[in-house]
C-alpha cells in the first residue's frame, strides 16, 4: 500500500509540474513549521526521510544530538491551491523520527498516533469535529490595539462585508484541500467568525486544524487583513473557542449511542464523559495553553467555567447536543473549553486519554447540571459538588504537573518541556505592570 | 513494453498441482510470498503475468493482486484461481484480474486460459482514460480533471473516485467500497468511506458535489450531476 501511495505522489508531482514540496510538522506549542525540498529530493525523502537540525524548533531540543528525520506521510500530500499553478507547490505532513528510525518523543503528531493506537487497542476509533472561532482585524497599528473590520453580530447578514467575503474565500480553499466545512457564520462579536468542520478521524483532523489556521491567516494576509486565533483579543466581547464534537466508533457502530437510554447515551459515552470531567482541570493547561486563554474562561461570555455537563445548557463544560433526526451515528458530546490557540495533536491526546481512563476505570457520570450555574453561589455549587476549571495558566500548570495521566499521555520529553516553557511564560507575565493597575492605583495609592 | 517470459505465482508455496501444470506447460515461473518479494525478484523486462491462487489465503491473495496491479508498472495479465465458494469475491474486482479459473482446476483448462491470456496481453492496451460528465481520470498518469481543470486528489480519494467512475450508476454499500477500494488491511470502518466521499464532494465543488449521490441507508452511487456539465 505504501509503495503505491509513494508512486502516486511522485507521479502527481511530475504531472502537475510541482516545483516545491513543503514538509510540514508541528512544534510542541502547536506552531506549524515547514521546510521546502525540490521534486528531485522527494523520492529520497519518502524513502528515508529528510534530516534537519531540530534544535531551533520549540520543544525539540535535546542534549545529546540535534538532528532528527522528517518522514513525509504520503496520505497527506496536497497541492496548495493558493499558489499560482505555474509554480505549483505542494505540502505533506511529516512524522518526526530519530536518525536510527525510532519515534522522536518531541513530535506532537507521534504523541497523538500513540494515543490513537491505545484507543484502537480498546476497539475504538476517535472522531472529532471542531467549531473554530477567530477574529479578523485591520493590521494592528503602532499602539498594538486591534481594530475590528465590522460591528456585525451573530448570524448578521453582512453581504458586502470584507470579512464575509474573506470567510467565503477561505471556505472555498479549505474545501479544495479536502477539508469539508459543515457550517460557517458571523459570530457574536465584531469581526468574529466561526467555521465548523465536518468530523473525521482525530489524526486527519489535527492535520486539518493546522492547515485551517494556515489558510485563514494566508487568505486574510493576501487582502491586507490580520486573522487571529488569540483566545480573548477584545475585553468586552466573547473570546474565541474551539468546541470539539467527539464520538467513539466501534467498527461501524457509534459506541456513544444507546437506544434505550433517556439521553440516548451508552455506558461507554457516560464513562468517557465522567473521565473527561474528572480530569478536566489537569488537562486544561494543554487545551488552554496561553496566559490569555484564561481571560476567555470567565462568566458572562458563553465560555465554560464549571466542570459540569448538560444537554442544552451552554454554561456547562460538556454539552450533549440532540442529534438531527435522532440519528445514532450523529450522537456525540461537545467539549467546550479548548481554544483555537492550542496544539491540536496534544489537546486531542489528553482529551482522549481522560475519556479512555473513565472507560477503563468505570467512572460514574455525575448528574446533569441543567440550571444556569452562573447564577448559583459557591455553597450551592459545593452542594452539587461542581468544581471550577483553573482560573489562570499558573493554576492550570500546577494541576498538570501533579497529573500522572497527562505525564503518561504526553510522554516525559514533551511533558517536561511544556511545563518548563509555560512556567517561564507565566513568570514573564507576572512581572508586567498592567494599564489596569496604573489606572486603579497610581493616583489613589 | 518488453516483457520477459516469466510468470509470478502467489502464494509462496503453490500447490503441487499448480507447480506441476506450469512445469509441464513449459512455463518459466517463480513463487512470491509478498508484493515486495515479487518486485525484488522481478526480471528486467517485468513479469509476463501472474497467477494468484486465492484458496488458502484469500485476503493475502487479493492484497497481492491489488499491489501488483496498482503499482507504477502494473503486471498486465493476471489470472486468479478461486474455489466455487469464492466466486462472489470476483464481483467488482474486475480491475484486479483478467481471467479466472475454478479451483481445483483441470490442467488442460488452466493451460488453455494461460495461452489465451498471454496472447491477449500483447494485444491492444486497456482504455487509459475514464470519462464521465466532465470528469476525466487518466489511469496512466493518475491525474484527474474536471471540465479541463485539474483536480488535486490524495491517493485514496483518487482510488475511490476511479472505482466509482468506472462503475457509473451502480449502488455500492460502504462495506463493498471499503473492501474493494481500500482492501482488507484498512482499519477505521465504513465511516472512512463517508469521510472520503465528503472530501471528494468538497473538491468537486458545490455544483458537482452530487456526482456522488448518497443512496439512503444503502451507500453511494456515481452518476450524472443534477446540474449537468
Amino acid at each position: 500500500m505504501l509503495s503505491q501511495q509513494r508512486d502516486y505522489v511522485l507521479r502527481t508531482v511530475e504531472e502537475r509540474g510541482v516545483r516545491l514540496i513543503r514538509l510540514w510538522f508541528t512544534d510542541v506549542l502547536g506552531t506549524l513549521k515547514s521546510f521546502a525540498i525540490s521534486p528531485a529530493e522527494l523520492e529520497n525523502a519518502l524513502e528515508d526521510g529528510m534530516s534537519f537540525d531540530g534544535s531551533s524548533i520549540d520543544g525539540y531540543s535535546r542534549i545529546q544530538e540535534a538532528d532528527v528525520l522528517a518522514s513525509p506521510d504520503p496520505n497527506t500530500f496536497e497541492v496548495l491551491p493558493w499558489v499560482d499553478s505555474k509554480t505549483a507547490e505542494a505540502r505533506v505532513f511529516c512524522d518526526i523520527h530519530n536518525l536510527d528510525g525510532s519515534v522522536f518523543d518531541g513530535d506532537p503528531r507521534q504523541v497523538l498516533r500513540r494515543n490513537l493506537d491505545a484507543a484502537r487497542a480498546m476497539g475504538f476509533e476517535f472522531l472529532v469535529a471542531p467549531d473554530i472561532e477567530y477574529f479578523y482585524f485591520a493590521k494592528p497599528g503602532p499602539d498594538g490595539v486591534p481594530v475590528p473590520l465590522d460591528q456585525g453580530g451573530f448570524f448578521d447578514l453582512t453581504t458586502t462585508d470584507v470579512s464575509s467575503s474573506l470567510r467565503k474565500e477561505t471556505i472555498r480553499t479549505l474545501e479544495t484541500m479536502g477539508i469539508p466545512v459543515e457550517y460557517s457564520f458571523h459570530e457574536d462579536a465584531p469581526s468574529q467568525q466561526e467555521i465548523d468542520l465536518r468530523h473525521t478521524d482525530a489524526l486527519s483532523m489535527a492535520d486539518s486544524v493546522m492547515t485551517f489556521r494556515m489558510i485563514v491567516k494566508e487568505i486574510a494576509a493576501m487582502h491586507g487583513v490580520h486573522a487571529t486565533f488569540m483566545p480573548k483579543p477584545l475585553e468586552r466581547v466573547q473570546g474565541s473557542g474551539m468546541h470539539l464534537h467527539m464520538s467513539l466508533f466501534e467498527g461501524d457502530a457509534n459506541a456513544f449511542f444507546a437506544k434505550d437510554d433517556q439521553y440516548n447515551l451508552s455506558p461507554v459515552a457516560k464513562m468517557f464523559m465522567a473521565g473527561l470531567l474528572r480530569h478536566a482541570a489537569e488537562i486544561t493547561a494543554v487545551t488552554n495553553q496561553t496566559v490569555n486563554s484564561y481571560k476567555r474562561l470567565v462568566p458572562g461570555f458563553e465560555a465554560p467555567v464549571h466542570v459540569s455537563w448538560a444537554r442544552n445548557n451552554r454554561s456547562g463544560l460538556i454539552r450533549v447536543p440532540i442529534p438531527k433526526r435522532g440519528s445514532p451515528s450523529a450522537t456525540r458530546i461537545e467539549y467546550r473549553s479548548p481554544d483555537p490557540a492550542c496544539n491540536p495533536y496534544l489537546a486531542f491526546s489528553v482529551i482522549l486519554a481522560a475519556g479512555l481512563r473513565g472507560i477503563r476505570e468505570g467512572y460514574e457520570l455525575p448528574a446533569e447540571a441543567d440550571a444556569n450555574l452562573f447564577e448559583m453561589d459557591d455553597t450551592m455549587l459545593d452542594k452539587l459538588s461542581i468544581t471550577q476549571l483553573p482560573q489562570s495558566l499558573n493554576e492550570a500548570l500546577r494541576l498538570m504537573e501533579s497529573s500522572p495521566l497527562v505525564q503518561e499521555t504526553l510522554g516525559e520529553h514533551i511533558f517536561e518541556w511544556f511545563v518548563r516553557n509555560k512556567r517561564h511564560e507565566w513568570r514573564q507575565y507576572k512581572t508586567q505592570v498592567t494599564p489596569f493597575e496604573l489606572d486603579r492605583y497610581l493616583r489613589s495609592l | 513494453m518488453a516483457t520477459s517470459e516469466k510468470i509470478v505465482v502467489f502464494p509462496g508455496s503453490p500447490s503441487p498441482d499448480l507447480a506441476r501444470t506450469l512445469d509441464l506447460g513449459g512455463h518459466r515461473w517463480k513463487a512470491a510470498t509478498s508484493p515486495e518479494e515479487a518486485a525484488k525478484s522481478e526480471p528486467a523486462g517485468g513479469w509476463m503475468g501472474a497467477i494468484i491462487a486465492c484458496d488458502a489465503d484469500p485476503e493475502g491473495a487479493w492484497a497481492f493482486a491489488r499491489a501488483i496491479r496498482k503499482r507504477d508498472n502494473p503486471v498486465g495479465a493476471v489470472l486468479v484461481l478461486v474455489s466455487g465458494a469464492q466466486l462472489d469475491d470476483l464481483e467488482m474486482r474486475d480491475d484486479l484480474f483478467d481471467d479466472f479459473c475454478l479451483s481445483p482446476f483441470h490442467p488442460r483448462e488452466l493451460e488453455a486460459r494461460l495461452t489465451h491470456l498471454f496472447s491477449r496481453a500483447h494485444g491492444p492496451m486497456r482504455p487509459e482514460v475514464v470519462e464521465h460528465s466532465g470528469l476525466a481520470l487518466n489511469l496512466e498518469t493518475y491525474q484527474a480533471s474536471f471540465n479541463g481543470r485539474p483536480l488535486d486528489l490524495t491517493y485514496m480519494e483518487y482510488e475511490l473516485l476511479k472505482f466509482l467512475a468506472q462503475n457509473p450508476g451502480k449502488v455500492f454499500t460502504r462495506e463493498m467500497l471499503l473492501s474493494r477500494v481500500w482492501g482488507y488491511e484498512y482499519y477505521g470502518g465504513a465511516r472512512t468511506v463517508d469521510v472520503h466521499v465528503r472530501r471528494l464532494r468538497a473538491k468537486l465543488g458545490e455544483e458537482h458535489a452530487n456526482l456522488i449521490q448518497t443512496v439512503r441507508s444503502v451507500g453511494y452511487r456515481f452518476g450524472q450531476s443534477r446540474w449537468g456539465s
